[in-house]
This record gives C-alpha cells, sequence and structure tokens, in this order.
C-alpha cells in the first residue's frame, strides 16, 4: 500500500518565510537563471528551505507550506514543486531527526559489511528499521541507493557527509560523538587518503621525481 | 511534405508529423493511451511501439519523428510481441474489476486487452493499491486503476489552464493527485472524465448509473451557453443519463462544458408535465382544453399592443418562429427574446453575431475583451482562446480585458481598465495596448454582455466596432468585431426578428403593468416580480421556475432533449438536434403547443409539420438554409450608437454564479452542490 508522502497531521508548519541567511543564498541562485526561466531554480531552493528547516527546527525538512512558498517565489504552479520535491529522496516531505544516517546497502557497500554499519546504527540509536526516527529525535536512519563512493565502500551519509571506510565499532563511535554534538571530520575513517590505497602508495614507490602522498 | 512507407503502403504526410500519424494516414490503428491528438505527446505508455527499418529495436511512434523514405512496420511479430509485453506490464497493478468499473464497455485499456492482453497473469506479487484522490464534486477517482498515462495532467495543464494536477513520487509510487485535498477549479473539469483511457476518472453523478452498451444515442447541442457545443446524449428509456461532447473541430473541437455536461440530472426535477391554470390565486392542474380554453377568454377583446411575449434563453429557433407569428397575428409588436435587456442593433447580422468565428481566434494575434469573463460565459470557446495563446508563445498573442473579470481568465490577460472610458483612452491610444492592437495583422474585439446589457450598450458596441476599425480589424478577408452572448437561443431570436416592432414593448416596457396579457416562453431569468398584478400570465416551458411560479397558466413544454430543435451560436452558426428521449406527461413541443393555441383562438398558424415550420424560417431569415461561413467584412458602417451616451460605470461580470444561470441547472442537484463547493465555499463549510 502506498502512502501519501505528506506529513502526517498537526505536523505541517502553518507558516513559513524565508530568512535573511536563505534570501542571500537565493538571491545567488535566481540570478544564474534569466528571469522568465526562474522556474530552473526549484531544486536550489529546496535546498535552501530544507537547510533553513534544519537551523531552525533541527530538522531538515521540506513542509508543504514551503513548497508554496517556493512556488510562489518561482511564479510556477504549486503541483510542479510538489512534483519536484516528492521525485527526489534527497528531499525530506516529513520531519526527520537532527542527523540523518544513510547507509548505503547497494552491491558494493552490501559486500564490504553495510550490513553491519545497518546493524550498529540501530544499536546505537534504537532504531528498528530503516525510515524510523530514534525515540530522542536525534537520528533518522534511511536505506539509499550507491553513493558513488564504491571505492570506500561501506559508507554512511551524515547529512551531507559522507563516512567511509566503516565497520560495526566505527559507526557506534561516530554516532556517539554525533550524540555528543561533534562533526567528526568527513571521508575515510581508516588509514588512507581519499581513495588512495591504505598504509600508503603501493605502486610507483621508485619513482623518485615525485614524492609520496600518503600519510604513511 | 514527407514520404514514408507503412507496411509497404506510400503515404505523404507532412512534415514533423509523428511516426503514429503517419501509420494513421496509411489506414493503421495504433493502440495508444497516453498519446491524444489534442495534447502534447509524453511517450511513457509505450503501447503505440512500431518497428523502423534499420531501427535495433521497436520505437513509441507517437513520439517518433518521421525522415523522408521511412519505413514503418506496425504489424510484424517483434512489434506484437513487444505490445504484448507492454500490455503485460500495464496489467500488473491494474485491478480486475471491469465488472464494477464505470469505464467497462468504453474502456481503451479493456478494448486493447482483448488485441494484446495474455489469458492470464503470470505476476504473483501484491498488486499496488493507491489511496483514491479527491477531486470535486464530478469527478469520482479510483487511482488504484490508474496507469499514469498522464493525459490528464496534460489535460488541465494545457487545455484547461489550472494546473493542479500532477504526478509525485517515483517509480512504483508514482501517484497522480492535486497534492493537495481540493476541487478541482475548472469548468471543463469534465472532460477528464472522457480523457481518462481508464476508469481511473470517472462521472460522480453518473456513478453506477447505466452500462454503455444500454444507451441510445442522439446528436444534439449544448443550450447552456451560446458556444453550440455539439453533444450526443445517452438515453436508456424515458431518462438522459448523461451528456458527452461530439467532435467538432469546428465548435468544441472535443470539449464540453461541465454545465452543458452535469445539468443532465435536472432534466427530469421539477418539471412541469402537465398543464396548470391559476383558480382562486392558487394553481390547479388542468387539461390542454382548460388551459387553452383560459387563455383564449382572457385574450377576448385584448387589444394586439396589449399582449406580450418574451422568450427566454433556452429555446429553439422553432418555437420562437411559432411565438413571433402568434403574437403578429395576435396584433402585437410587443415581442422580446432579450430577458437581460441586452442592446444590438439588428439591422445586420455582424452587429450582433461573433464574426471572426471560433476557428478565427486560432489566426487572431491580439485581443481585447470588452465587459465579458469568456471562462464563465463560453469556456469551450475560452479553451480556444488558452490555444491560440499557447501556440502563439511569448508575447505572441496580447491579450487585455476591460472591466475585472471575476476568475482567473486561464492566459495572461492584462487589465487596462474597469469601464468605458479606458476604451475611449485605447481609440486615443493613450494606452500601451493601443499599439498591440494597431500592430496586430489581425486584432479581435470580443464584446461581453456585461458591456451591452447596460443602459448605454449600443454606444459601447459602437465604439467597439469604431475600434476595430480604426486599428485594421476590419478588413475585406478579416472581421474583428465579436459579440460574445450568453443565451443559446439569442442569434437565431434576433435573426427570427424577435425584437419589439415600431412603437412596441421591449421586457423593460411590458413589466410594470406595460401589458394585459404577457406569454412567457421559457423565459425566467428577469424581473418576474416586476410583472404587473393584473397581467395574466402564460408561462409556457419545461421547469418550474420564477415564470412559472407567476404563472397564472403553464403550458408544459419540452426540454432540449425532447424535441427536435435548431440553435444557432454565438457565430451565427445554425446547428440542428434531434430528440433524444419523448416528455414527460402531457408535455409536447413548444412550437406544436403554439400552433395548437393558434386554432383555439381562431389564427391558425400556416404549417403543420415542422419541415412547414423550417421553411417558414427559412422565408424569415436565409441564414437557417445556408451554410455557416466565416464573415469577411463586407461594409464597414458603424452600428447605431443608440440614445443613451457612454456612461463611465465599471463592466460588471453577467454571471454570478456559474453553476445556477439557468432553469435546469437550478433543478440539478449537482449544480447545486458545485455552486456550493465552487461560488459560496463560506455558506458550505458553515453548513
Amino acid at each position: 500500500m502506498s502512502v501519501q508522502p505528506n506529513a502526517p497531521e498537526g505536523v505541517e508548519p502553518t507558516h513559513f518565510e524565508f530568512d535573511h541567511e536563505s534570501e542571500q543564498q537565493i538571491a545567488t541562485v535566481l540570478a544564474k537563471y534569466p528571469p522568465e526561466r526562474k522556474a530552473s531554480g526549484v531544486l536550489p531552493l529546496l535546498y535552501v528551505v530544507q537547510k533553513q528547516m534544519g537551523r531552525q527546527t533541527g530538522s531538515a525538512w521540506i513542509p508543504r507550506v514551503a513548497m508554496d512558498v517556493v512556488a510562489e517565489r518561482l511564479e510556477m504552479a504549486p503541483i510542479r514543486v510538489y512534483e519536484v520535491a516528492t521525485f527526489y529522496l534527497m528531499f525530506n516531505t516529513k520531519p526527520i531527526g537532527r542527523y540523518h544516517l544513510q547507509v548505503c546497502t547497494t552491491t558494493s557497500c552490501w559486500l564490504r559489511g553495510s550490513d553491519d554499519v545497518t546493524a550498529a546504527c540501530k544499536a546505537a540509536t534504537g532504531i528498528k528499521a530503516f525510515g524510523e526516527t530514534s525515540a530522542d529525535g536525534l537520528f533518522t536512519l534511511t536505506e539509499v541507493e550507491c553513493l558513488g563512493a564504491c571505492a570506500n565502500a561501506p559508507i554512511l551519509q551524515v547529512d551531507d557527509d559522507y563516512y567511509e571506510d566503516l565497520d560495526g565499532p566505527r559507526t557506534e563511535e561516530l554516532i556517539a560523538a554525533l550524540r555528543r554534538g561533534e562533526r567528526p571530520r568527513p571521508g575515510p575513517t581508516i588509514d588512507r587518503l581519499n581513495a588512495a590505497p591504505a598504509g600508503g602508495r603501493k605502486v610507483l614507490v621508485d619513482d623518485v621525481a615525485r614524492k609520496p602522498q600518503g600519510q604513511g | 511534405m514527407v514520404k514514408v512507407t507503412v507496411d509497404g503502403i506510400p503515404v505523404e504526410v507532412a512534415a514533423g508529423s509523428s511516426a503514429l500519424q503517419a501509420c494513421e494516414a496509411a489506414g493503421k490503428e495504433i493502440p495508444r493511451f497516453c498519446y491524444h491528438e489534442r495534447l502534447s505527446v509524453a511517450g511513457n505508455c509505450r503501447m503505440c511501439l512500431v518497428e523502423v527499418a534499420g531501427g535495433r529495436k521497436p520505437v513509441a511512434s507517437c513520439g517518433f519523428p518521421i525522415g523522408e523514405g521511412m519505413q514503418i512496420f506496425t504489424d510484424t511479430e517483434v512489434v506484437r510481441r513487444a505490445r504484448r509485453a507492454v500490455m503485460e506490464f500495464l496489467l500488473i497493478n491494474h485491478p480486475l474489476d471491469c465488472p464494477i468499473c464505470d469505464q467497462g464497455g468504453e474502456c481503451d485499456l479493456q478494448d486493447q486487452a482483448f488485441g494484446y492482453g495474455a489469458d492470464h497473469s503470470r505476476y504473483r506479487e501484491n498488486k499496488r493499491a493507491v489511496t483514491d484522490k479527491y477531486l470535486g464534486p464530478l469527478v469520482k477517482t479510483v487511482m488504484t486503476r490508474c496507469i499514469q498515462c498522464t493525459r490528464c495532467i496534460r489535460f488541465s495543464t494545457e487545455i484547461a489552464g489550472v494546473p493542479e494536477l500532477g504526478g509525485i513520487s517515483r517509480g512504483e509510487n508514482l501517484e497522480i493527485t492535486n497534492y493537495v485535498e481540493k476541487a478541482l477549479t475548472s469548468e471543463l473539469s469534465g472532460n477528464l472524465i472522457d480523457i481518462c483511457p481508464v476508469g481511473a476518472l470517472t462521472s460522480q453523478p453518473y456513478a453506477f448509473t447505466a452500462r454503455s452498451w444500454e444507451l441510445k444515442r442522439t446528436d444534439s447541442i449544448d443550450v447552456c451557453d451560446a458556444v453550440g457545443t455539439n453533444i450526443v446524449m445517452h438515453a436508456r428509456g424515458a431518462a438522459v443519463l448523461r451528456i458527452v461532447p461530439r467532435i467538432n473541430d469546428e465548435v468544441n473541437e472535443e470539449w464540453l462544458s461541465d454545465k452543458g455536461r452535469f445539468v443532465v440530472d435536472g432534466f427530469r426535477r421539477r418539471r412541469l408535465d402537465r398543464p396548470w391554470v391559476r383558480v382562486d390565486g392558487r394553481l390547479q392542474p388542468a387539461s390542454w382544453q382548460d388551459a387553452f380554453s383560459t387563455i383564449a377568454m382572457r385574450l377576448k377583446n385584448v387589444p394586439g399592443e396589449r399582449i406580450g411575449a418574451i422568450a427566454g434563453d433556452m429555446c429553439d429557433a422553432e418555437s420562437m418562429m411559432a411565438l413571433k407569428d402568434l403574437m403578429e397575428t395576435l396584433g402585437s409588436g410587443n415581442i422580446d427574446c432579450r430577458q437581460d435587456g441586452a442592446k444590438y442593433d439588428t439591422s445586420r447580422r455582424d452587429f450582433y453575431t461573433f464574426n471572426t468565428g471560433i476557428t478565427g481566434i486560432e489566426d487572431a494575434d491580439a485581443l481585447l475583451i470588452v465587459g465579458s469573463v469568456p471562462r464563465q460565459e463560453a469556456p469551450v470557446l475560452n479553451a480556444r482562446i488558452r490555444k491560440r495563446f499557447l501556440a502563439a508563445g511569448r508575447g505572441g498573442f496580447p491579450i487585455a480585458m476591460i472591466g475585472a473579470p471575476n476568475a482567473d481568465p486561464t492566459y495572461a490577460a492584462e487589465v487596462l481598465g474597469a469601464g468605458p472610458d479606458t476604451l475611449a483612452d485605447l481609440a486615443d491610444g493613450k494606452l500601451p495596448f493601443a499599439d498591440a492592437l494597431k500592430n496586430a495583422k489581425k486584432p479581435m474585439i470580443i464584446v461581453g454582455h456585461g458591456a451591452l446589457t447596460r443602459p448605454d450598450g449600443q454606444a459601447i458596441a459602437k465604439a467597439c466596432w469604431d475600434l476595430a476599425t480604426q486599428v485594421g480589424a476590419m478588413t475585406p478577408d478579416w472581421h474583428g468585431f465579436n459579440v460574445l452572448h450568453t443565451a443559446a437561443s439569442r442569434v437565431a431570436g434576433l435573426d427570427l426578428g424577435l425584437v419589439p416592432a415600431p412603437k412596441g414593448r421591449d421586457v423593460a416596457g411590458m413589466l410594470d403593468g406595460g401589458v394585459d396579457v404577457l406569454w412567457l416562453l421559457g423565459a425566467d431569468e428577469f424581473a418576474t416580480d416586476r410583472i404587473g398584478p393584473e397581467t395574466f400570465v402564460v408561462y409556457q416551458g419545461h421547469h418550474g421556475d420564477a415564470g412559472a411560479a407567476r404563472a397564472d397558466v403553464i403550458l408544459p413544454g419540452t426540454l432540449y432533449a425532447e424535441k427536435p430543435g435548431t440553435y444557432t451560436n454565438t457565430e451565427g452558426r445554425v446547428q440542428e438536434a434531434f430528440r433524444a428521449v419523448m416528455p414527460p406527461g402531457d408535455a409536447r413541443e413548444d412550437w406544436r403547443i403554439l400552433r395548437a393555441f393558434s386554432e383555439v383562438v381562431g389564427r391558425k398558424l400556416p404549417y403543420d409539420t415542422i419541415e412547414a415550420l423550417r421553411a417558414r424560417m427559412m422565408r424569415a431569415s436565409p441564414v437557417f438554409g445556408a451554410q455557416w461561413a466565416r464573415h469577411a467584412t463586407a461594409d464597414t458602417t458603424p452600428p447605431q450608437a443608440g440614445a443613451v451616451a457612454m456612461s463611465s460605470d465599471p463592466f460588471h461580470p453577467v454571471i454570478a454564479d456559474y453553476y445556477l444561470t439557468h432553469a435546469v441547472c437550478r433543478a440539478s442537484p449537482t449544480m447545486e452542490t458545485c455552486s456550493g463547493i465552487y461560488v459560496h465555499p463560506a455558506n458550505q463549510a458553515a453548513e
């Protein structure tokens, strides 16, 4: 049974207005499009809404009133904004927790242990299944498709940041840090630089003309 | 033109056509769900797959542009297998509820499943189910049946101009919805029912009423507005059960207004089905003889100039002809078909018709609307304006209005001002829109009844005519002066001369005791409370409404569904409607009533058959025998300005409540509901 993606009754705010920071971002976005084509700015504007909701309420989601505000600003029919907002899974049309834990479970990550990451997320937050929010309202766990960082599988995306090369314990550590209000440095959680080999260079080590770039 | 071969048949089609159009030109039927010739191409149902020589895989013909020498195959094994596969996918989530589905029997999916469906399903998982949506009181939704062809989305966005439907979510979860629980705000929403290829959108008032194969179909003409929409009455037994549009590209394409479609449940309610005579202040049932003799007695010794007649807005030309002839034989020149008091110079036909023609709108390149809200007065014609507006592209078809509309026109229209003063400013070139009109090659001006029903109506009409001449809208091959009527009977009435004779009284003159005997032919839309207390009122009509309530004798007449009739639309196009059902009870065809009565008073009208009556109409006005053709300006002499000079009062829309404009819709529960939801939402909430 499919369900309406709208927020449940009573959650929807009655009013939405862009704040000063958002207005500055909108000005930058709209400057990119000719005035009669400003509807092209719908995706960036929805991001602006989601970020503002995150700043203001601690839950980065897009209420329907905000979609109406976007529609009005871009002079497009509200339904066209609803279509876009519900199409892209990166837009949350229901309230979420402060931290959005997005576990990639597609093939590469799954082969490299995304099940452990999922289990660790559930254990550390008390969430029972994908799509739920923890009782303390801090975390929402979502299953996502390939995040395009297979070389660093498995990946957990927290809000906009990738935490890579995870395993169960490091995932729990990460969540504990988030709970303390810290934001650990995104990227690999093991000894490697970006997608370079763990433990430093493995090839072209004799090439004296170039200095090794690895950390080790 | 491009030459292509379809299954070995060489055809020539216009460059830019799609493969599907080429196949149709070759006489090949291509199955389709999402493709509709009047909507943009979506290409998402994949049912119209064909093979093209040299192609590696089948292509969706609806969106595939043809090229010179292209060879298309519509009936190969590959094509058949591909269509069968598409059909299997479409049926995966489609419920097997044809026996309880109103679309059954006229369903594209059902029909095409006969050709391409498998005898069983290989799908073992649960089918998806979709929550039904609320789209208002007219369109019923069963969204589980939806195959996501998106025709409804494209119709509401492109034709109706109310972008309220959309597809939300994605993939398996895609749903067609308006997202908010709100009734569709369109006077054309009923067309969604026709356009939906499956049973997802069906008619709410007609739900579970009849099966399509039980119905007898009769061609008719819609009389709820003056567009003259071609319709088909679907009847079973004595009842018309539904009305659907008939394709006529020159008038309504294939659309029908909601009022014309859903008024049908008013056909059998509040009907006058026997004669009534007022005895001691109360209406008593009577026989035809009693009713006729009562009128004849009252008419005795009443001089002709004390007798008057008013024809209503839904009358057929035949009954109006008979009424006029009857009044003439009684020696009366007091006759009027203009209940709303509109003023026209009737000396020439192009002073009161829509001379550009409805199809002419598609050639126009600038439009000025004066005192009219086409969206409410003629929704189907408004769709044509919108079509032109979209086709012309940004700024290609500038539209301006004088008189603020009470509804979004569905196209960008600049409101230049409120009243006739703006017209003078335009003529003086004080407004930028004057240049838009001047620079246009084929500008058109529409004058509505918001302007013509005022005392200074004729002066405004003349001012509009002068403006049209000034901006070059009057040329030997273009006539840019248009009157948009709201009453279906009006143009025929004016053609037949149902206007007061010299020294005769008009509607206002017949009220307040201006006449002693007043014959109302289906006339309810005027101030019936202003009929003088001593005036003897004969009401001949089909519904118990304002006119019948005041009547001293009621003669039960017939609805447009119950009589053969001739109707002339706002363009002056003469169209014929046929009888779909028999009238109820003792009701009789209106011209026969008048003919029978004429014999009672010893002034027998000289026709016994409808053919003879129609020959009489042709003598009265040759247009009734002629093929309609678009006017060119033969004579640029302007109409008479009338006695009243132009005032500067603002124009007011003539339609306050679109859903309740005449006696039949006031008897219709569906129209009542619509009025409550769309026009008086506050009252509705209070109940």
